[in-house]
């Protein structure tokens, strides 16, 4: 697809296949970590900045591995590279921002296991996006997860002076409120291309 | 080493049991939600995704509890994570043999299994702890209890969304689908009703154990 611009790529991965709410991807920080604004954004900036990372570095391991026609090492060294970009970032984080670092807690190191950021590296793969389009998709992707973090830890800052039933606090209710948050971001299927 | 050593789980059935219900990786632990939401749109899809997972998560944590004395603790993540892979891997080359159709309908989430915090969540509660044949019985319960999470939501959708079974059909003819439901939101809907009825049952259970213990404190 080499005819997609980047302005049409970078709509398409934040708001038309939103990786949250369309493509089912980063679920489990979705609903972990969208308790409070603020922990919201700096997540959403930091799995924003591992996806950037992961997106280069794929790119170069996809092209290496096809000159020496060794595809099936592909996923291996994909989830081998994100979670050395993990690991940078949650050692940078630690050493500028404490309290940061504990908010985010167990959730820092298990970016590395968010399917968001595979996800990325694979479509981009899949798709034969040049280098440019990668870091536009990567930019695009980390947008929206970031929006939809907001957008939902700011629906449940407003759930929490809500009184509902006992028996469906928790995560059925956060389930429920992102069904339709989905189904409001479904509104935007007019805009852009295919499904992926 | 001995202070090193873990509790060795002793083999019963309910090794295998709790994975289905009492520690349902999906429902109670909410663990692996993204291909649970994404590809259970249809039966089919939901088996195959299920059986997959399984497979992956059966064969790592047996290998992982075979060299569970062999890799070193600080670089014990990384090593799961390679051989996930590896399995990953496998599963995705065999599925593209057997059958397109299914690679094409799954898309990339065969290869996502390795990014499904079930398996390394068993690999580092679980498998890195325990004898060989304990971890097997463990880990095929959990799968199994994955897999029936993901036949919950892949019937009620397929049913709902489309008005077929595993591609027949089962409501009348004249059932307008619920197109919604196999749509993205569905998913949510579906597993958010299911979380719901979970959360209602094990209510009542805990009101009965209430009221059975007060009425033996009263005699």
């Amino acid at each position: 697809m080499q005819g997609e611009s980047l302005g049409f790529i970078f709509l398409n991965a934040a708001v038309v296949n939103n990786f949250v709410l369309a493509l089912f991807l980063g679920i489990c920080p979705f609903l972990g970590v969208s308790a409070k604004k603020e922990t919201a954004w700096n997540m959403g900036l930091a799995t924003l900045f591992v996806m950037l990372v992961s997106s280069v570095s794929a790119y170069g391991i996809n092209w290496l591995l096809t000159e020496l026609d060794l595809m099936f090492l592909r996923l291996i060294c994909y989830i081998a590279v994100i979670a050395s970009a993990v690991q940078l970032v949650e050692m940078f984080i630690k050493k500028f921002s404490p309290s940061l670092f504990r908010s985010l807690g167990i959730f820092l190191p298990l970016i590395t296991t968010n399917c968001a950021i595979l996800g990325l590296a694979l479509f981009q793969t899949a798709k034969e996006y040049d280098f440019l389009q990668s870091v536009v998709y990567a930019l695009g992707a980390g947008v929206g997860f970031t929006l939809a973090l907001l957008l939902m830890s700011g629906l449940r800052e407003k759930l929490e002076l809500a009184e509902v039933p006992a028996v469906s606090q928790g995560a059925a209710m956060s389930l429920m409120l992102a069904g339709l948050l989905s189904l409001a971001f479904m509104g935007f299927a007019g805009l852009g291309g295919s499904h992926g | 080493m001995t202070t090193l050593r873990h509790q060795q789980e002793k083999l019963g059935l309910d090794t295998f049991l709790r994975g289905l219900w009492e520690e349902n990786p999906v429902f109670v632990m909410l663990l692996g939600m993204c291909p649970v939401l994404a590809v259970t749109n249809s039966t089919m899809n939901a088996i195959a995704m299920g059986l997959a997972t399984t497979f992956v998560l059966v064969a790592s944590s047996g290998l992982i509890s075979l060299l569970r004395n062999l890799i070193p603790k600080q670089v014990r993540i990384a090593s799961y994570i390679v051989i996930i892979a590896t399995f990953v891997t496998v599963v995705d080359y065999a599925i593209q043999a057997i059958s397109l159709d299914l690679y094409n309908a799954l898309g990339a989430f065969i290869q996502l299994i390795v990014a499904n915090c079930v398996i390394l969540g068993r690999a580092e509660a679980y498998a890195s702890k325990q004898r060989l044949h304990t971890t097997l019985v463990n880990s095929l319960g959990m799968g199994a209890g994955f897999t029936v999470a993901l036949l919950a939501l892949g019937t009620v959708r397929e049913v709902l969304g489309n008005g077929t079974l595993l591609g027949f059909q089962v409501m009348p003819a004249n059932f307008e689908p619920w197109v919604v439901m196999i749509l993205p939101p569905g998913g949510f809907f579906v597993l958010g009703s299911w979380l719901l009825l979970f959360a209602y049952i094990r209510q009542r259970q805990d009101q009965r154990v209430l009221e059975k213990g007060g009425v033996s404190d009263a005699r």
